[in-house]
């Protein structure tokens, strides 16, 4: 593989695992706020425990997206000198930004929840998790408002061969990051749910064996999720589909990926199954619904979509003047082309995450039937059903990216940079294996800690005491007497 | 002034910021092994840092971040530069940030003594390379034309970054000892009080040792300005002032002497370094400066507004968050896990 390879290869790891830890820390930061909330208001000791129950998972989840965020912080610069050395004048801001406004919030007032139970009034402890679950919603606005200067820029010049900020203003009003702003953050609200409502249901199912409060704060959980995530999922996708929308007007190649779709076309029609040639840039079996691509586009039955194929002869001309024989050859490229690389990811992506989508809502609507006829606690296949379904909203995100940056590619500033370009010169294939291969191992021993530790508390249940204090005595033979 | 240089303050004093906070996290990491005992102890000693070591690490996150917002070729060629050094340093803060949430929840010895490693060498192995790194600046670096270092990882190992390693490493022990003397009782702070003062004398020599080595080493003392000498008569004056409170059992006075004497070696190095940022060592022409390495003028404006309104806001409630945990973490104490 070449250095570009592996370093993209490193980028898409790292990233990727990253996101499976964020979305699940911006619904549920909030989800125990709530519950919190619910305790100092009715004073129902119940809800203490549901607070403390989920405020554990979330604990464990959270480190995992701190130390897995450090890497991304830091990767820009080392694998992606080029690119920070273009973009440095704009991408850098909402970085610096998230951290001082968003991850000195978050992380501080974490601490002072975590350790704060019996140290801090009520009133104040309770605004620790608000502020915590604020912060985290707010960093996930700048980072994404980095990522959409990439997906779409705005705001700038280039000068000198650097992109120069012209407008901060654009910077973070960017179309792109207002849609996908909603989207990332309902998607993080439905990832929540869908977590709190599989393990409330993984004891809901062995109610009989469950002292009666753990029955009602399990039962009270599922609502309570059933409620976010009915809400989030529906915004989910209302977003997406705005998304989409935009997407034909600012990135249509990418729209053409997610579809597959090869040629122009008017009335387009939407793609249900695909098998393409990729060598020859054509599909070879296609099951596609009339005029439903156009509808969804454009909100009428026709309306032009445009194909893979002639937005690539589009661009060879469009940026001819510095992408041409001279750079191909710079960069050792047989030719310059526009055509993101895997079509078939792009379109399979595309179609895990709707259909995840689409599930998901369907889940929630029997599981508000069987809620409104009063017989949800006792539909285990339902329940059962849920505890499989915690995996789909981790499908719909990482997919999602899939979608997002695979269809953004060759580009890495949407129109100015070329992927090829951006990376460290003088990082060594070598260098880039020994991370790759370390940071995979790594990832890979710490993730199954991970979802160990989650099993094991998640299925554990509540317990019905909190845990003794050690005593003198045993402290003095360092006997192992407390739960930890 | 201009906004040039008040970024390049601004980022001396986050780089500040984090070694004065994280120092001590790193201090007690690197001493849990030495200090605690028994299980609960080790709670105890993580404990002390417990509610803070996260928010302390975010100036680490901050500093980068503003580097890269203001000076994105000092980042670029920093980050890609030390490749190895930060992959060692990120591998350490992931094993380390985890080992924090995870060690307690199981009760298994093999299980805990794992973890406690990692917070052990995720505490060393960056208390040692911040320090490499930060000399090697100073020294100057094999940059060329482009701004991209062109030298090896071994180059990056030479003895006198070494030095300026095992300098970062003995302020930060000394700075975790004198931490855990304040907050913690019993045993663990009379051991504790026991290292300080041998942590104090390893630093004291090194400091000289490091100061000495630069004359012959770099040519930080070439021209010399008044901040530089301000700068080290600071830092050899509080280390002194530090002994001697030591010796007082005045250790209140002598941590806060020790945080001086982390200040003045930030700014011992950034008022060597400046207007450069990275020192070429192949030709002076090829360095980073605050001039050639910077955003533009609008960039710099607009995150000078933002770093005014919100460093003053953070500093309030980090401080704040400090006086709510200011109680002595014991055996006897409720224990968070
Ligand atoms: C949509 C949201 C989102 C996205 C796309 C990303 N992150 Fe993230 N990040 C978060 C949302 C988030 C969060 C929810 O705020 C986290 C996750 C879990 C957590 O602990 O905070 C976090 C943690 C986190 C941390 C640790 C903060 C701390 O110590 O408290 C850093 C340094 C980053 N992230 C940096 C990045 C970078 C450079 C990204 C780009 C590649 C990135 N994140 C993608
Ligand atoms: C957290 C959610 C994200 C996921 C899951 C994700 C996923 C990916 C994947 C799979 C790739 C590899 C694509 C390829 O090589 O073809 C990639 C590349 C990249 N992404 Fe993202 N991404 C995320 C967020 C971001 C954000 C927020 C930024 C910037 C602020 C970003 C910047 C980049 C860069 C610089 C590359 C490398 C260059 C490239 O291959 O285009 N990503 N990402
Ligand atoms: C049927 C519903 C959905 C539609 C139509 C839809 C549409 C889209 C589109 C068009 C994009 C690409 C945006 C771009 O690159 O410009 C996208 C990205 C993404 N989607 Fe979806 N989506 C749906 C459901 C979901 C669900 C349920 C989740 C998660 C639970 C999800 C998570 C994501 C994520 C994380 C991204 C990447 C970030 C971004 O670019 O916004 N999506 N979606």
């Amino acid at each position: 593989m070449e250095a570009l390879d592996l370093a993209r290869l490193q980028f898409g790891v790292t990233t990727v695992y990253h996101f499976f830890f964020v979305p699940l820390t911006l619904g549920l930061s909030v989800l125990v706020a709530i519950m919190h909330t619910q305790w100092v208001r009715t004073g129902d000791e119940s809800y203490k425990k549901m607070t403390k129950f989920w405020g554990k998972l979330f604990l464990i989840n959270f480190a995992m997206g701190v130390v897995t965020g450090i890497v991304q912080e830091f990767q820009f610069g080392m694998n992606w000198s080029e690119y920070s050395r273009f973009v440095g004048d704009i991408f850098g801001a909402p970085l610096a930004v998230e951290a001082l406004m968003a991850f000195f919030l978050e992380s501080t007032f974490l601490g002072l929840w975590i350790f704060g139970w019996d140290k801090l009034p009520k009133g104040l402890h309770l605004a620790s998790i608000w502020l915590a679950a604020i912060g985290t919603n707010i960093s996930a606005f700048w980072i994404l408002a980095a990522n959409s200067f990439m997906q779409n820029p705005v705001g700038y010049t280039v000068v000198d061969g650097r992109a120069t900020m012209t407008d901060f203003g654009a910077l973070i009003t960017n179309p792109n990051v207002l849609h996908q702003y909603p989207h990332v953050v309902l998607g993080g609200f439905t990832t929540a749910a869908f977590f709190v409502m599989g393990i409330s249901a993984y004891h809901l199912i062995r109610k009989h064996k469950k002292s009666q409060e753990e029955v009602l704060i399990f039962k009270r959980s599922f609502n309570l999720a059933m409620a976010v995530g009915f809400v989030a999922v529906l915004g989910t996708m209302f977003a997406g589909h705005m998304q989409g929308q935009h997407m034909a007007d600012y990135q249509p190649m990418k729209l053409a990926a997610a579809e597959g779709l090869w040629e122009d076309e008017d009335p387009a029609g939407l793609s249900m199954f695909q098998i393409g040639d990729e060598a020859n840039r054509e599909s070879v079996v296609n099951v596609r619904i009339p005029s439903l691509l156009s509808f969804l586009t454009y909100d009428t039955p026709d309306g032009m979509v445009r194909g893979l194929n002639s937005l690539n002869a589009e661009y060879q001309t469009q940026f001819a003047d510095k992408f041409n024989q001279a750079y191909a050859e710079q960069y050792g490229l047989d030719a310059i082309d526009y055509i993101p690389p895997a079509i078939w990811l792009t379109y399979w992506s595309f179609r895990a995450m709707v259909g995840a989508g689409m599930l998901m809502f369907l889940l929630i609507l029997v599981g508000a039937w069987f809620r409104l006829r009063g017989t949800l606690p006792n539909r285990n296949f339902y329940l059962a059903v849920m505890v499989f379904a915690i995996f789909l909203p981790y499908l719909a995100n990482s997919t999602g990216w899939m979608l997002t940056e695979f269809g953004r590619q060759p580009w890495i500033v949407f129109g100015e940079m070329r992927v090829e370009e951006a990376i460290s010169p003088n990082v060594g294939i070598p260098e880039l294996w020994i991370t790759l291969i370390t940071f995979t191992l790594v990832y890979g021993v710490l993730m199954v800690a991970d979802i160990w530790l989650l099993w094991k508390y998640g299925s554990a249940g509540i317990e019905p005491t909190q845990p003794a204090q050690p005593t003198p005595e045993m402290v003095a033979d360092g006997k192992l007497a407390v739960n930890y | 002034m201009q906004l040039n240089d008040l970024w390049f303050i601004l980022i001396g004093v986050l780089f500040t910021g984090f070694f004065f906070l994280e120092g001590f996290d790193y201090g007690v990491g690197i001493l849990l092994p030495f200090i605690a005992k028994n299980d609960t102890e080790r709670r105890v000693v993580i404990n002390s840092i417990g509610p803070v070591w996260d928010a302390n690490e975010v100036w680490l996150l901050t500093a980068g971040g503003a580097m890269f917002a203001a000076f994105p070729h000092w980042y670029a060629t920093m980050f890609s530069g030390f490749y190895l050094p930060l992959f060692l340093i990120l591998l350490a803060l992931i094993v380390r940030g985890v080992a924090f949430e995870f060690r307690s929840k199981m009760e298994d010895a093999r299980w805990r003594k794992t973890w406690d490693y990692a917070i052990f060498i995720g505490s060393l192995l960056p208390a040692i390379l911040f320090g490499v790194a930060f000399a090697n600046i100073v020294r100057g670096l094999a940059i060329d034309d482009s701004m991209t270092y062109v030298g090896t990882f071994f180059d990056l190992l030479n003895p006198y970054s070494l030095v300026g390693g095992f300098v970062t490493f003995a302020i930060f022990t000394l700075h975790g000892a004198l931490f855990l003397e304040l907050k913690t009782d019993g045993v663990i702070r009379e051991r504790a009080k026991a290292i300080t003062r041998p942590a104090w004398i390893a630093t004291l020599v090194l400091i000289v040792v490091f100061v000495g080595f630069s004359f012959i080493d770099t040519n930080m003392f070439e021209d010399i300005n008044i901040i530089q000498i301000v700068a080290l008569v600071v830092t050899v004056g509080a280390l002194v002032f530090a002994g001697f409170n030591l010796f007082r059992a005045k250790f209140g006075l002598a941590f806060i002497a020790n945080g001086l004497v982390i200040v003045g070696v930030v700014v011992l190095l950034f008022s060597s370094l400046f207007p450069n940022v990275m020192p070429s060592s192949l030709d002076p022409a090829f360095s980073l400066t605050v001039y050639n390495a910077s955003s533009t003028q609008y960039t710099l404006s607009i995150m000078t507004v933002v770093a005014f309104i919100f460093v003053p806001i953070v500093l309030m409630y980090q401080g704040w968050t400090y006086w709510v945990f200011r109680k002595r973490v014991t055996l006897n104490s409720h224990l968070e896990y």
